[in-house]
């Protein structure tokens, strides 16, 4: 086990600096100077009518900045120097306040990573027992309705319910049952608020980004259970397992169950960057101080540093996802070997 | 028992009628592609037929031939406002809908609520809403069409490469594949779609290098059983070149669940366009989404309209797609008995 995790970790390396390098190029092969837009300002505020020297100042601070920002240098030289300080855990500043990326990354991170585990866990709290049910129900009223309703469920716009839930549940002119947004309310005291209250205070305020999170996730996975667990049920060891007087319960959750987990695990490692992406959309209608809403606004403002270490995040936990599943699946699936013998 | 035999595609073609959802799916699909095509019938600010002053003119037509560059406009109707003109003609057939998707009713309110004079509402430039979702038809569906377009292309070309030639040649392609698997797409696409200046095509070519993968692999997959196959030595055997053998011998076998993919793929590709539009990246200021409608509604929420009704056309237009290949994978699977 411990080789399988060492062969697949050094594996992860050249995909990383794969996906870095190549978030790096195209960001800095784009039209629109960082440069140019950290003084947007004072030239539009300044371009005519304004004496020569002031312009030829101005050019030679933008010479400078873009010097000590390293954008003078090439591509690869620039990103080799990115990862070199990566290394050492420095990520550079941001362009926009000048704060160091590090800080402005780091709070958010566990903000959204926190949202993403919990609306897994959510999901598959509830899936696996429906994808259970309907597939051992197959064809009942309850199965139709659960399979036309996921079916549903999976083609609906997350942006859409979010800005519904707004409008609708969140406030304005309709029901004010939930806060518009953010983490928690503006009198939030962890000095004087119990325990209780400031759980509930949480809850109150992720509910409806969790439910806008979730409902994506479960109707695409208890479709997959569902199927799964049908194709499971169709095969000989069942029937065998029946054959021989197996109890049905013991068929079902031991024989069926286990293999029907099998694909479950897989999806887990699509789930984790899904979500990671669809934080961009939920988090900046809910506006929740999380990783996708900086995402957002450091797009918006070209602020090339944060996004990249924000990419960098995203694609370092779309690979741990990955191999958490791969681990996952070696661990449930017996027929996967650990090692180099493995085909 | 007929005598005939059932061949494939009269299989799947009986098993893909039978299935009632995928049918309704289908039939929206058409419907929606109709609603693209016709969209200047259903929504425009220029009426079909009109008759002013004794003469007759078809400005819809006109207006078309003009951009073509076969005629002009005659010079009574240059510039012409045509609902003022609507006052001093003696007959106008209006498209149902007589606004332009981007035109501003200056008679009317900004943010309307829904009327009988503007269906579904106006947003808070005074555009019609209704209007802006008709037309908003054409970019979701082209962008939904061009994207999937695109990543076959891909997929198939570099799956089959790898498929089929094996060797270094799978090795490089299939870490590229690992690769694009590593990114996170959404965060990739956004980055792009800010970079660069708003435009469609410029969405359609992120979206279409992103999401190839998954027909690739499949391909890839595919190509690695059948290259062995007795039917594709016969035709080495007989000299057939490897281009031929690949695109006359052994892509036919995988074309079918090709198609599922596809479906689903333009689903997800309207989904993460409107998205997009939702977000204000990508898509430029002055066309008209469903996305970018949904988008107003952030700015002043209590104009619901804003906000229910492209969603849902997003929504409706999802279904139909995923409904689409839903059906195409039951009925293509030889393994799922008829019921």
């Amino acid at each position: 086990m411990l080789a399988y995790l060492v062969q697949r970790l050094l594996l992860l390396i050249p995909t990383f600096l794969g996906v870095t390098f190549l978030a790096y190029s195209v960001m800095l092969l784009a039209p629109g100077d960082p440069v140019d837009l950290y003084f947007a300002g004072g030239l539009s505020a300044g371009a005519e009518g304004v004496d020569t020297s002031r312009m030829v100042e101005l050019q030679k601070a933008k010479e400078d900045l873009r010097r000590e920002l390293g954008l003078d240098r090439s591509v690869p030289v620039q990103y080799a120097h990115w990862l070199g300080r990566l290394l050492q855990g420095e990520l550079g500043f941001s362009f926009k306040d000048r704060q160091p990326v590090w800080d402005k990354i780091l709070p958010r991170v566990g903000v959204t990573v926190i949202l993403s585990v919990l609306s897994i866990l959510i999901t598959y709290l509830i899936s696996i027992p429906l994808g259970i049910y309907s597939a051992v129900r197959t064809g009942s009223l309850a199965d139709q309705v659960s399979t036309l309703m996921v079916f549903m469920l999976y083609s609906l716009p997350t942006f859409w319910i979010g800005t519904l839930i707004i409008i609708f549940l969140c406030g304005g002119d309709f029901f004010a049952w939930f806060p518009p947004g953010g983490l928690r309310s503006l009198d939030h005291d962890p000095e004087t608020w119990s325990l209780g209250r400031r759980f509930v205070d949480y809850a109150h305020h992720l509910a409806m980004p969790l439910f806008c999170t979730t409902y994506a996730s479960f109707a695409a996975l208890s479709r997959f259970m569902r199927t799964s667990m049908l194709e499971n049920a169709r095969q000989d060891f069942i029937r065998t397992a029946r054959a021989k007087g197996v109890s049905e319960p013991v068929v079902i959750l031991k024989h069926m169950l286990r293999n029907s987990l099998i694909p479950l695990i897989t999806i887990m490692a699509g789930l984790l960057p899904a979500l990671i992406g669809g934080s961009v959309i939920i988090e900046t209608i809910f506006s929740i101080p999380g990783l996708g809403q900086l995402a957002y606004q450091s797009v918006l403002a070209r602020d090339y540093p944060v996004v990249i270490a924000i990419f960098a995040a995203g694609s370092f936990l779309t690979l741990l996802g990955i191999l958490a599943s791969d681990l996952a699946l070696a661990w449930v699936d017996p027929r996967i070997h650990f090692g180099k013998g493995a085909a | 028992m007929s005598a005939a035999p059932v061949t494939y595609f009269a299989r799947v073609r009986a098993e893909l009628a039978s299935q009632k959802r995928a049918v309704w799916g289908l039939g929206f699909v058409v419907a929606l592609a109709g609603v693209a095509l016709f969209a200047d019938f259903i929504a425009g600010d220029k009426p079909i037929f009109l008759r002013l002053d004794g003469q007759s003119y078809f400005p819809l037509f006109l207006d078309y031939a003009v951009r073509l560059g076969l005629t002009r406009w005659p010079v009574e109707l240059v510039g012409a406002d045509f609902a003022a003109l609507n006052r001093l003609a003696d007959f106008a057939l209006w498209p149902p809908i007589p606004y332009s998707s981007t035109g501003v009713d200056l008679t009317g309110q900004v943010l309307e609520a829904p009327s009988a004079r503007h269906w579904l509402g106006t947003d808070a430039l005074g555009r019609d809403v209704a209007a802006g979702m008709v037309h908003g038809t054409r970019i979701s569906l082209t962008i939904g069409l061009v994207v999937v377009a695109i990543q076959a292309s891909i997929g198939i070309a570099l799956g089959g490469l790898a498929g089929y030639y094996g060797g270094w040649i799978d090795m490089t392609l299939s870490r590229l594949f690992e690769l694009m698997l590593g990114i996170p797409t959404f965060f990739l696409i956004i980055t792009v779609a800010a970079i660069f200046p708003p435009s469609i095509y410029v969405i359609m070519a992120i979206l279409g290098l992103t999401g190839w993968v998954g027909i690739a692999r499949f391909i890839r997959g595919e190509f690695f059983k059948v290259r062995s196959q007795d039917f594709v030595t016969a035709a080495r055997a007989l000299g057939v070149g490897d281009a031929r053998i690949m695109f006359r011998h052994i892509l036919p076998n995988a074309v079918a669940p090709v198609l599922v993919s596809m479906a689903f793929g333009v689903a997800s590709a309207i989904l993460t366009e409107s998205g997009l539009s939702f977000l204000g990246i990508g898509v430029p200021q002055h066309l008209v989404t469903w996305g970018s409608i949904l988008s107003e509604s952030r700015a002043s929420t209590f104009a619901w309209w804003l906000a229910v009704f492209p969603g849902a056309a997003i929504f409706v237009t999802v279904t139909a797609y995923n409904l689409l290949g839903d059906g195409l994978r039951d009925a293509l699977d030889p393994k799922l008995e008829l019921h």
